[in-house]
């Protein structure tokens, strides 16, 4: 038997096996169902954080302080005192020692990698930054309170809490973040053209002057996206600040990067599952929700404007 | 000094040229910078080792002197000398088995949607951009997730189902983008290929476009679950257990239906205790989850090496 | 039943002048149209291309052969800003209609791409994949399968020891015969041939030619090509095409000039646009 072979005499007689029909729309629409529980997923986070959110801000409207326990001396979520402040100006000490650390160690990797470095020197280190990007957050937890804070911070700096700084926990979020600066900037980087570089040392310059005079801009829009990236890591990492930065039983309003502190994510750990864990529907508990809330927009927006600044790089190129 | 304006490279450049050869001022600047550069490099890597050598020299004690009864004992943030890894081992394990059960077939799904059967439609464009974002939520966020929607929403309760769903939810965009891009690489004219001989687009895909992705996606999948098996924050939400987890004699399936706990969450729990003898146990489980997790990197950085095809 | 003198005994003048009603037509276009969105690729192109003979779509780049080509086995719907208008018949059914699967259209006219495309699978699995996915599960029809249609592509000596191996081991000469014998394995009555030479040397052209010639018995053939000479060496019947260029709209679109025999299109065209072509002048 050969593949069958009617005779064309009418329409019907170019078409196929039923089943096959059948069995193609109902993989088709398996798939569709696939995508869509993606979006499932997005509705279930923002549906949580919102629902709950606005729980814990009608839950505290009601107390004698009302919604001016949001802005008050400090973070005592088991005391009624839910200052944002407390917690983004934490965030934020904790982000900028991160990026201290991860911009110029990061950055200079890419560049280093994409412009100077020989082949086999790349095909060597890539991988290892690649494993530097797979160390887990715990560990570099553990590394920041055992290692980080007594040999360096209390070291370089007097005064400095000798168990918990937000310091030490800054390092240990920026050596986090570095595999992911060094890789979108390395991927904008190596996306310029040859023929950029081509025409910049034809025209005399060596490379140092072709590096950051040509290709270096030419990137910047993806470097930009590495940066924001790295930020919103930065903001959005719990464990080393859970380990590290001391956030046991809330926190004063603090500018001081060597004590112990509060951030966004410190304080969502504390109530999660640390110091702060309380049962039950209460105002406390809600407010993890309140405080997750306000970190998943600020990552959404930064990831948000990442994600325009990779694709205008993607488009000139 | 600015580059040479093509007006001046006439007569200027053997003269420029002669110049940055044999002067020693912009070349001292040009070494100098490629110095600073491989210091950031150098940096990156000391720190990596500085990390390693740390977690051996201080977990050395408890590989030569109790190896055997550190892996194979219980969590105990009470005792450091009775307190081992055997639960985490286990709970990590069992968590990439969901993981692997729920995200990898979603994921791929997914991403066979976007790169064969949508093309360019508005509901592939939503779709990607909502990976996208879904991608750079925070870990903690999926604990949220997790929190309230698996163990109160659904009342499955803090165990491994919920945990490893959480999880799930946390890796499903990384499968999708890996997966997506492992579809991408194959080319259109196998595609075609198929097409030409009268293939429907679900013959096409199951007989010709995932077999020459497969080894693309597989090493997305060993990324997606060296990811979920490093990340404490979601299950530490969902109520994987932290000081002391007992467990009966139970089946499988009891287990996955109890209390649990990961090694994230060991090492989260001894890291948390005062005294160097937990400092040592913290280091040793941060050397079994390492090894794990970097193992698993390193295998489908290999994975993508060996089976990269060249069309 | 009655007959007049005159069905009986058709004029002298009508049968000399009309020696292809006895032909039959496999396809029909009528006033074709290919859009991509809003650009207008091809227009107006009328055509019938003859059971048995071999056609071939010559003309310079950018004017619509392929695009044409890819209309009559509907490959032209796996692009999503592909629109077509007006008719293409097929034995007299219109292609385009309702009732007819896309998928069992491009089972029945084959084809065979610019660049050899076989599937990364071995030999057997490469010409097994299509019978299989139309029905045939038994091994030993699929042996019998694979072993006629790479006879009938002139392979089968080649691979016979080997059909286990990849097909990606073999050369582009080699490959490209094993994409026609992969269009044969599923009994098409038309193989349409999108530039099937221009990756391959002058010897595997040649072979491929050879080919073409002893297969057209049982197949239609429709070849693009942009080599004038092959197009000369083995067609029955060449259509030019040309660029139609709107300075006003700053457009291009593809317009069919000329269509004959091939040895007249080749001696003595009608068009002066092919003439000029075929000559050399330009293109």
């Amino acid at each position: 038997m050969a593949v069958s072979n009617t005779e064309i005499r009418s329409a019907a007689d170019l078409r196929i096996d039923p089943r096959r029909k059948v069995v193609d729309r109902a993989m088709k629409y398996f798939f569709i169902a696939a995508a869509v529980a993606t979006f499932a997923v997005t509705v279930a986070i923002i549906a949580t954080l919102v629902v709950d959110a606005i729980q814990f801000l009608q839950g505290i409207a009601d107390t004698d302080e009302g919604l001016g326990s949001l802005f008050t001396i400090g973070w005592f979520p088991r005391r009624g005192m839910f200052d944002i402040g407390t917690l983004v100006v934490g965030t934020f000490i904790v982000t900028g020692i991160a990026m201290l650390v991860a911009v110029p160690l990061g950055l200079g990797a890419a560049v280093y990698l994409s412009e100077y470095a020989r082949p086999k020197v790349r095909k060597t280190v890539k991988p290892v930054l690649e494993i530097l990007a797979g160390v887990p957050s715990v560990v570099l937890g553990y590394f920041a309170i055992a290692y980080i804070n007594p040999n360096i911070i209390v070291n370089l700096f007097s005064g400095a809490n000798a168990a918990f700084t937000l310091a030490a926990a800054g390092i240990g979020v920026g050596i986090l973040t570095i595999p992911i600066i060094a890789s979108v900037a390395e991927d904008a980087l190596s996306a310029v053209p040859l023929a950029l570089r081509e025409a910049s040392y034809g025209l005399g310059a060596n490379r140092w002057q072709s590096t950051f005079k040509v290709v270096f801009p030419a990137a910047v829009s993806g470097i930009i996206a590495a940066l924001i990236l790295g930020v919103s890591r930065a903001i959005g990492e719990t464990m080393v600040v859970a380990i590290a930065a001391g956030a046991t039983g809330g926190g004063l309003f603090s500018l001081d990067p060597l004590q112990p502190g509060q951030t966004m994510t410190a304080a969502m750990a504390a109530l999660g599952f640390g110091s702060d864990q309380v049962a039950g529907d209460n105002n406390a508990f809600q407010s993890l929700y309140f405080v997750g809330l306000l970190l998943f927009f600020m990552t959404l927006l930064l990831n948000f404007v990442s994600d325009r600044l990779v694709n205008k790089l993607r488009e000139e190129y | 000094m600015p580059l040479s304006t093509p007006q001046s490279v006439g007569g200027a450049t053997a003269a420029t040229v002669t110049v940055g050869v044999t002067s020693g001022r912009r070349d001292v600047k040009g070494k100098i910078i490629e110095g600073i550069l491989i210091l950031a490099l150098a940096g990156s890597l000391l720190i990596l080792a500085v990390l390693l050598i740390d977690l051996i020299r201080r977990s050395w004690p408890i590989w030569t002197e109790r190896p055997g009864d550190f892996l194979t004992g219980p969590l105990n943030s009470a005792s450091a000398a009775d307190a081992g890894v055997w639960q985490g081992i286990k709970g990590t394990i069992e968590l990439a088995v969901i993981v692997a059960v729920v995200a990898i077939p979603l994921g791929t799904a997914c991403a066979v949607y976007l790169e064969e059967y949508a093309g360019k439609s508005r509901l592939a464009s939503f779709t990607r951009l909502n990976v996208r974002n879904l991608a750079g939520v925070p870990s903690i966020v999926y604990g949220l997730l997790g929190l309230a929607l698996f163990v109160q929403f659904f009342g499955l309760g803090s165990t491994v189902w919920a945990g490893g769903l959480a999880l799930s939810a946390l890796v499903l965009p990384i499968v999708i983008i890996t997966a997506s891009e492992a579809l991408r690489a194959v080319p259109y004219s196998v595609r075609e290929g198929a097409f030409g001989v009268g293939a429907t687009r679900w013959e096409t895909t199951r007989s010709h476009v995932l077999p020459a992705a497969a080894p693309g996606i597989l090493t997305g999948v060993v990324l997606s679950l060296a990811r979920a098996a490093g990340e404490a924050a979601p299950i530490l939400l969902v109520g994987a257990a932290t000081g002391l987890l007992r467990t009966g004699n139970q089946s499988l399936w009891e287990q996955f239906g109890s209390s649990f706990t990961a090694m994230p969450v060991v090492i989260f729990s001894y890291a948390r205790q005062p005294g160097d003898d937990f400092r040592e146990l913290t280091a040793a489980a941060s050397v079994v989850l390492l090894v794990l997790v970097l193992f698993m990197n390193a295998l489908a950085i290999w994975l993508r090496n060996r089976y990269q095809r060249k069309w | 039943m009655e007959t007049t003198a005159d069905d009986t005994q058709p004029a002298a003048a009508e049968v000399a002048e009309a020696p292809t009603a006895t032909k039959e037509n496999v396809f029909v276009t009528e006033d074709l149209h290919v859009y991509y969105d809003d650009f207008l690729a091809v227009r107006g192109v009328d055509l019938d291309i003859a059971k048995n003979e071999i056609t071939a779509f010559i003309g310079p780049s950018g004017c619509g052969k392929s695009t044409v080509l890819r209309c009559f086995n509907r490959m032209n719907d796996l692009i999503e800003s592909a629109r077509v208008r007006g008719r293409i018949e097929y034995h007299g059914i219109d292609l385009y209609s309702a009732g007819i699967d896309a998928v069992e259209v491009r089972r029945r006219i084959g084809m065979v791409f610019q660049k050899p495309n076989p599937f990364p699978k071995s030999i057997y699995d490469n010409l097994a994949f299509g019978p299989r996915i139309s029905g045939v599960k038994k091994k030993s029809e699929l042996d019998d399968i694979v072993e006629s249609s790479l006879r009938r592509a002139a392979l089968w000596d080649e691979v016979k020891d080997r059909l286990k191996a990849s097909a990606m081991g073999m050369s582009g000469g080699q490959q490209q015969r094993l994409c026609i014998a992969r269009a044969i394995a599923v009994e098409p009555d038309v193989i349409l041939m999108d530039e099937p030479c221009s990756a391959l040397d002058p010897i595997a052209t040649g072979k491929i030619e050879e080919l073409m010639e002893e297969i057209k018995e049982e197949y239609t053939i429709v070849i693009v090509t942009h080599n004038m000479q092959q197009a000369a060496r083995v067609s029955d019947m060449t259509a030019f095409y040309s660029v139609d260029v709107n300075e006003t709209s700053d457009t291009r679109t593809g317009i069919l000039v000329e269509y004959d025999r091939t040895d007249k299109i080749f001696s003595n065209p009608v068009d002066e646009r092919t003439e000029r072509y075929v000559t050399g002048r330009f293109g």
